[in-house]
């Protein structure tokens, strides 16, 4: 964890609510795709989680979305604006334990740490497979990047405006191993048709970095929190019904 | 002028170095601040309350915010008893020198008292802070620390199993916060820390349900720090026993207003999860300030309103 006054070098609209903010700082904390940063937010007490998408060792892309009255002060600040940021937070995804061939399942916001993650397999010199799901044509975004590091894209629309009709499961049987990103849901709905993989997950944080246990959840390795042990978590050890 | 200031207090016969203590439940047991900063610089360190058995806690969400401050439905979690003993208590001393205050909860007298005796054979404790005021809780908690003569029977019978100072860490959900002091004050106690969090509450307008999933949260942060100091000064007036200030305080000059409150140590609280390295920030602005201020020791200040 490393706290820093990072610059603001754009902040842009991806799509409809999805924001794009490229930071720059003196050195950059993040060591694993997946891994987030807790954001100060003009006039809010609680720092704010965005995972990281992609970093190298002075800047960082945050890829959000507008939730709530932070989120949307968030997007009303300018290139060229300071925030302070703590980077480097929780564990990421283990590129190491990742099969060649592994597939990426991002769903909506969820979709932006998974273009770190192929990034890093391809440095890695591993394949990965891609499939992105969203509601409709116009919350889609980040296609494009994707095709930087595999040609194996597949993308789902709930109402069929843009790629399949359908959800991300609906887009294959069944897979050895994944690595998924998403809503809960939908998350879930992958569980039983992925025999392994690593799943990250969200949670209402207050600090971040492993000391109030707000973010605590049950699983099959006992009490583990979102923020430090997580939010990639191996899927063999959630508890889905405590989610 | 020119002549260093002191900034060193003594806490029922314990001297720290400042007047700086994280809160409980806000630190850990110190290990996730371990690489933010050295530790050492602290007044002393509270721990995160101990219970006599594991516990995990409320369910999901347990965090919300407000203006000014946040809410929290954390529910006493803790590894227990044991898991502190064995492994947490000789973690944190690898990493940290200075007193240890232990913060301990219960859900009847005698777990309270089971606890306490226990916690009073490590060596390393200086110090036991007893929550009976944790809103988070359905049976315990706050519903001892409302109540004078269960204060006063838990005070006593920790007092029963243990030379170690004591302090009542007691809640502000109350009428008449002397009251509940002074019962401690008869029970036994060395001190008290006050303010735990006020209960309060959020709600969804989307979903119509309250952001925490337990209905009422506590309450902490810089909203409540004019409550705390009003408390703190009330307890000042009321019972002759040393007072921790505890209610959102996030630097030096709001540690310098607390004392001057009443109190002889703060803790810092909410304040350590937005900014990790909020103690260390405050205890290294404190000499400065005091100089500033014309303050050579912070006895002369306490408790001058």
């Amino acid at each position: 964890m490393k706290r820093d006054k990072s610059t603001i070098l754009e902040n842009q609209m991806l799509a409809d609510g999805i924001y794009k903010m490229t930071l720059e700082t003196p050195e950059c904390a993040f060591t694993a795709p997946g891994q987030f940063a807790m954001l100060e937010v003009p006039e809010k007490f609680l720092r704010r989680p965005i995972s990281v998408s992609s970093y190298d060792s002075d800047r960082y892309v945050l890829i959000y979305k507008v939730v709530g009255d932070g989120t949307k002060k968030l997007s009303r600040m300018e290139p060229g604006e300071k925030i302070s940021s703590l980077t480097g937070l929780g564990n990421g995804y283990d590129v190491d334990t990742i099969p060649d061939g592994c597939t990426l399942i991002g769903g909506g916001i969820g979709i932006p740490p998974m273009l770190g993650l192929a990034k890093s397999l391809v440095i890695a010199g591993k394949k990965c497979r891609v499939i992105l799901g969203f509601n409709t044509a116009n919350e889609v975004f980040l296609v494009d990047e994707f095709k930087n590091f595999t040609d194996d894209i597949t993308v789902m629309t709930a109402d069929g405006s843009y790629g399949q009709k359908g959800f991300v499961t609906d887009a294959f049987d069944t897979l050895d191993y994944a690595c998924a990103c998403g809503p809960l849901k939908m998350l879930q709905a992958l569980d039983g048709k992925v025999r392994k993989g690593q799943f990250s997950l969200e949670a209402r944080m207050g600090c971040g970095f492993g000391a109030c246990m707000g973010c605590s959840i049950q699983t099959k390795v006992g009490s583990q929190r979102v923020c430090k042990e997580g939010p990639v978590f191996d899927k063999e050890v959630l508890l889905w019904e405590t989610l | 002028m020119g002549n260093p200031v002191d900034m060193s207090i003594e806490l029922a016969g314990v001297r720290l170095q400042n007047p700086v203590m994280p809160a409980s439940g806000t630190f850990g047991y110190g290990q996730e601040y371990k690489d933010v900063f050295d530790l050492n610089k602290l007044g002393a360190l509270v721990t995160k309350s101990i219970t006599k058995e594991p516990r995990y806690g409320n369910e999901l969400p347990r965090i919300a915010e407000c203006t000014s401050g946040m809410l929290n439905s954390i529910g006493l979690q803790n590894p227990g008893l044991e898991h502190f003993r064995e492994v947490d208590l000789p973690e944190l001393r690898k990493i940290y020198r200075g007193p240890i205050v232990a913060n301990i909860s219960g859900f009847s007298v005698d777990e309270y008292r089971e606890v306490a005796a226990k916690v009073d054979r490590e060596e390393q404790v200086e110090i036991l802070e007893i929550n009976i005021s944790c809103p988070n809780v359905d049976h315990g908690g706050s519903a001892f620390g409302s109540n004078p003569k269960l204060s006063e029977e838990i005070t006593r019978a920790v007092r029963d199993v243990t030379k170690k100072p004591i302090f009542m860490k007691l809640t502000p959900n109350v009428l008449d916060i002397t009251e509940i002091a002074k019962a401690c004050e008869s029970g036994g106690a060395d001190g008290i820390s006050l303010i735990n969090n006020f209960k309060a509450m959020r709600i969804d307008l989307k979903t119509r349900k309250t952001i925490t999933s337990k209905t009422y949260a506590g309450l902490s942060g810089p909203a409540i720090r004019p409550i705390a100091m009003r408390m703190v000064n009330e307890v000042y007036h009321a019972c002759k026993l040393p007072i921790i200030g505890i209610g959102g305080i996030s630097c030096a000059d709001d540690v310098l207003e607390m004392i001057m409150a009443g109190a002889t140590g703060i803790e810092i609280g909410s304040a350590n999860l937005v900014d990790p390295w909020t103690c260390q920030k405050t205890i290294d602005a404190l000499p400065k300030r005091m100089k500033e201020l014309g303050i050579r020791n912070l006895e002369e200040i306490r408790g001058v309103v």
